[in-house]
């Protein structure tokens, strides 16, 4: 006779002294864990209903300008500042962490439309509707820390006056060029008081500029007649151009995928383009009500915010058709311009009612120093609830979002509207000569034509 | 892989079957000897240790031994044995997927499954702490002839502590339940004696006496608390002998058993009254009047969480809180059911019946498996699957020692003269079977019984009070809605097949014609004289395809059934004036 039976020493198996860690021992096997699926769905929907109620995405205003903000800017050297002008043509660099004013550059007469920092983060260039462009000094990232109790105003290093008032400005990537639009789109060097070189390609204003972070010589634009152009700066004359139906207020290219923009547009959506295939959106993102005014990508390329008219703030995914997350609250007014931060863990938000907003860009993130075995639980929690997106009830709880009462109303209203539009087209269509009339999807439908 | 299911290192868990196996499992039985005792030693010196043993042992029988593949082979045809068993089924059959991208994401996804099992079965293999407990003879001696006095003998010094009669004849019989970590023990003398006993220090925590009848006792999620069916109602009690709540709903309860997942207490009274209640709200989940009259066999299946109850008509039901019909009734035997025992796999119940008949039943198909002969007062299955019956005095083992679901005896024990053994448990994560009978209680020592390795986030033997807080915070949050309850419980996060899905009238038919062209196919087994008559075989023959064509049948009578209730419900509503439709309650209509 063989024989042995389970015996276990209590030594084994517990700690020896009181200070010593607990032991622990897994076995996997799965029949000592019975209803492994239920239990998991069960965590899911708890792990989606607490990620409701830890989204506390508002951290805080900083209030100083006195009127609307109008731009904002970056500051790539230093992860905690950020420019911001306002319509009375005052500039400031505020400190995010503490949500104060760092510094003021104090000098435009009217609304400053355009700022932008150098790559470098030393020259910061601001210009708007007074026809003025300034070039500014930024305070060091050592000094910013020092001063952040006391207001300094700096003076600009250079002012240089043009013809027309000027709509935006972007710095070049990796370069000491920057771009105007207004009149025209005028190429500047900062040592030169006139511009070195510049577009014009149809008689109206152009309102926004971007350059493209892959190819420095690149640029997008749009223009007030609807248009969204793209320039080459080694060319003489434009590369192509977009006419859609409504006007774009605003573009951003994808800093991972630099040959992809997207464009916000006066209609309210936001449209996806591959800048080499101009004639069909690559994505359409659907859910503002209103005219979006800003849109910006975070250094991740995976999301962008926009800024809209109907004073929310919204994040997408760079291919999502609907947007993650709602941003509002019930101070604040129209959004014109928003920003990601350079961590890509914040939006910053300006709007008309004077103020700045930091938000958390996911709603529920747990701020501050994570322990590993925190970080862990947050893993798992989003593993299991992206396992069980798909059940309605898990569904449900991670889609809601409560929407103002004039947001929902207006949403109730497009979407009453877009219904009614699809179902005459399909009637039309049902009632016509088979293939008579042919449907465009939403993607080209607001494309007017292409020019090359 | 074709290695025999039969070799020992396959499944380190049932050893006992080597006097039993091929001709093979003679040179593989030292090996397994060593094995365990390598286990948490490093691979290399393991390899080379395993060769050497192999090498010895081709040298002394030579005659039995043929070519063996190399270490390696061997070692990658176990491994692949056990992460069978940590994939959860086949995986997803991706062949016929047209959205490419979502090929792609869900390849990965297998992929990564594939990896998961194979690092947890590569922890099982390497850096599991204990191994399991085996009782193997030697020669012509029979494991069932083997006494508990023997093994006593053969065993160390503080597993042979298990093996006791403790004899309290005054306030018997005796009921027991053991914690899920096995570490703690509640009994219940019928004439009100209820107590806690710490099985790993072998001392008494808190013994009362309610002086009532007791006919049951639980421990609820910890051993804190535990439930005890008393005359008149059930009532819950803290580990200090506290009476907390007494249940007045349940009414005079014959049998109480804890859903753990759930944290509902379900209870079966004398007027056959199943009750289920929740006992962190206290909100009564289900009250079904079953109707089958009184019984006290009840059996959680802690696969599913679906009670089963077993009736004097040899019926069989189980059930669950949201629904007020059975899910299952199954005829099991002719006569009044005794005892029922679930495996933990789900897959697996015994049954007892007065017929004197033990039966074992594959609950996916709802077939029997095997049936022993045999009367059995109580029943209840070991981790590792072993079966033990307790009728009179006397308490068989049985074990599964082929690995094909073919049970035999395994060991014997017979108590002295007069006890009636009430209750039988295994204790979980020990060798150990724990025995209730009219006399006290007895602890007795069964070899391969236990599972050698618990998970401290499962059940903790050693568990301290922190942990036990932390671990009741942590199951009350994962605590399961009543609806999870269910046959399939792997059917959550599943679809739904669509109308599409579902197969068409004609397809059915074709199947059906199908199935009976086979059955008219089958050729009859030569019957004895006047049993093989033509007529005789035509008449068999007939009843056959019969059989085959009755679920068609069936499921063609039902449907058409559903259609004409939907149609006389449509009817009905529009024979009432329009005015008076709002007044129709919608249960009468149909």
């Amino acid at each position: 006779m063989r024989v042995k039976v389970i015996s276990r020493s209590i030594d084994e198996f517990t700690r020896e002294r009181s200070n010593d860690l607990q032991r622990v021992f897994h076995n996997y096997d799965p029949s000592l864990r019975s209803q492994e699926k239920a239990v998991e769905y069960v965590r899911a929907l708890n792990a989606a209903k607490t990620e409701k109620i830890f989204a506390r995405p508002f951290i805080r205003a900083m209030d100083g300008h006195i009127d609307g903000i109008s731009s904002m800017a970056r500051n790539p050297n230093h992860l905690k500042g950020i420019f911001s002008g306002s319509m009375d043509g005052d500039i400031r660099l505020w400190d995010i962490a503490s949500g104060r004013t760092v510094c003021q550059f104090p000098g435009h007469q009217g609304a400053v439309r355009g700022l932008t920092a150098s790559t470098d983060g030393r020259i910061l260039v601001s210009c708007g509707t007074d026809c003025s462009i300034r070039l500014w000094n930024v305070p060091l990232a050592t000094s910013v820390g020092s001063v952040d109790s006391t207001e300094s105003s700096a003076q600009p290093v250079s002012v240089y006056v043009w013809k027309n008032a000027f709509w935006a400005a972007d710095h070049q990537w990796e370069g000491e060029l920057f771009a105007t639009a207004g009149a025209q789109v005028d190429i500047w060097n900062h040592n030169r008081s006139q511009p070195i070189n510049s577009f014009e390609w149809g008689t109206d204003t152009a309102i926004s500029v971007r350059f493209n972070p892959g190819e420095p010589n690149l640029l997008a634009t749009s223009a007030n007649d609807r248009s969204i152009t793209l320039y080459d700066l080694r060319m003489a004359s434009p590369v192509r151009k977009i006419i859609m139906m409504t006007k774009t207020n605003s573009i951003a290219w994808n800093p991972m995928e630099p040959l992809n923009f997207t464009a916000a547009n006066e209609d309210g959506n936001c449209y996806s383009y591959d800048s080499r295939k101009l004639n069909e959106a690559k994505c359409v993102h659907r859910d503002h009500v209103s005219a979006v005014m800003d849109i910006d990508y975070s250094p991740t390329g995976r999301e962008f915010v926009t800024g809209s008219y109907d004073r929310t703030v919204r994040i997408f995914q760079y291919n999502g058709g609907h947007s993650r997350e709602i941003y509002y609250t019930k101070r604040m007014q129209r959004v014109f311009c928003v920003k990601f931060s350079c961590d890509a863990s914040y939006v910053i938000s300006g709007s008309d009612d004077t103020n700045l907003r930091l938000w958390k860009a996911k709603a529920s993130e747990q701020l501050g120093v994570l322990l590993p075995r925190e970080r862990k639980k947050h893993e798992y929690n989003e593993a299991i609830k992206n396992r069980y997106k798909h059940l309605p009830e898990v569904k449900r709880i991670v889609r809601h979002r409560h929407l103002p009462k004039p947001i929902f109303k207006a949403a109730n209203l497009m979407r009453t509207i877009v219904d009614a539009q699809k179902r005459k087209a399909e009637r039309r269509k049902a009632h016509s000569a088979p293939g008579s009339i042919s449907t465009q999807p939403l993607r080209r439908r607001r494309i007017i034509k292409q020019v090359e | 892989m074709c290695f025999p299911l039969a070799a020992p290192n396959t499944f380190p868990g049932q050893h006992s079957h080597t006097h039993s196996a091929p001709p093979n499992g003679s040179h593989l039985r030292p090996v397994t000897g060593h094995w365990f005792r390598f286990s948490s030693g490093d691979l290399l010196s393991f390899l080379g240790f395993l060769e050497a043993c192999k090498m010895g042992d081709k040298q002394e029988n030579d005659t039995l031994v043929k070519v063996k593949p190399s270490s390696e082979q061997d070692i990658s045809d176990e491994l692949d044995q056990r992460i069978k068993k940590y994939l959860r089924g086949e995986g997803a059959n991706l062949e016929n997927l047209q959205d490419r991208k979502l090929k792609g994401q869900l390849a990965v996804r297998e992929d990564l499954y594939g990896k998961s099992a194979k690092a947890a079965a590569k922890a099982e293999k390497w850096l599991m702490p204990s191994e399991a407990g085996y009782l193997e003879a030697d020669g012509i001696e029979k494991t069932w002839r083997i006494k508990q006095t023997d093994l006593v003998r053969a065993v160390d010094i503080s597993s042979s502590r298990n093996q006791y009669d403790i004899v309290l004849p005054e306030l018997g019989p005796y009921i027991l339940d053991f914690t899920l970590s096995g570490r703690y023990m509640v009994i219940g003398g019928r004439k009100g004696h209820l107590g806690i006993v710490d099985m790993m220090k072998l001392s008494l925590i808190k013994e009362f006496q309610v002086r009532e009848t007791v006919r049951d006792v639980v421990f609820l999620h910890n051993e804190l608390f535990f439930a005890a069916a008393q005359k008149k109602y059930p009532y819950i009690y803290n580990r200090d002998g506290t009476e907390l709540h007494c249940l007045k709903e349940h009414g005079a309860v014959l049998r109480l058993q804890f859903l753990k997942n759930h944290f509902l207490l379900a209870s079966i009274n004398k007027f056959g009254q199943l009750h289920y209640q929740d006992v962190t709200t206290g909100v009564m989940a289900g009250n079904f009047r079953t109707g089958m009259g009184r019984t006290n066999v009840m059996q959680v299946n802690p696969f599913n969480g679906v009670v089963a109850l077993g009736h004097s008509s040899g019926t069989v039901t189980m059930w669950k809180p949201t629904s007020s019909a059975p899910l299952i009734k199954m005829l099991c035997h002719h006569g009044p059911v005794s005892a029922l025992a679930f495996h933990s796999n789900g897959h697996l119940m015994a049954t007892a019946g007065k017929d004197k008949k033990i039966k074992l039943w594959d609950l996916r198909k709802f077939e029997v498996l095997q049936t022993v002969p045999g009367h059995a007062n109580t029943l209840d299955f070991s981790q590792k699957g072993l079966l033990a019956c307790g009728t009179g005095s006397f308490i068989q083992v049985l074990n599964d020692s082929s690995g094909t679901l073919n049970y035999s005896r395994y060991m014997n024990h017979s108590m002295a003269k007069g006890y009636q053994v009430g209750k039988l448990l295994f204790r979980p994560y020990e060798d150990v079977l724990g025995i209730g009978h009219s006399m006290g209680w007895s602890s007795i020592l069964i070899p391969g019984s236990g599972e050698p390795n618990f998970d401290s986030w499962v059940a903790n033997p050693f568990e301290t009070s922190k942990q036990r807080r932390e671990k009741e915070v942590h199951s009350l949050l994962d605590k399961l809605p009543p609806e999870t309850i269910m046959l399939d419980p792997s059917k959550i996060g599943t679809l739904k097949p669509t109308k599409n899905e579902q197969r068409s009238k004609q397809e059915r038919e074709a199947e059906m014609e199908e199935a009976i062209e086979a059955a008219k196919g089958i050729k009859l087994k030569k019957k004895t004289k006047g049993r093989n008559k033509a007529s005789k075989r035509m008449q068999k023959k007939q009843e056959m395809i019969e059989k085959v064509r009755r679920p068609y049948l069936e499921q063609k009578t039902k449907e058409e059934e559903q259609f004409s209730r939907k149609k006389q419900k449509v009817s009905e509503e529009i024979e009432l004036p329009k005015s008076l439709q709002r007044f129709a309650s919608k249960k009468g209509a149909s």
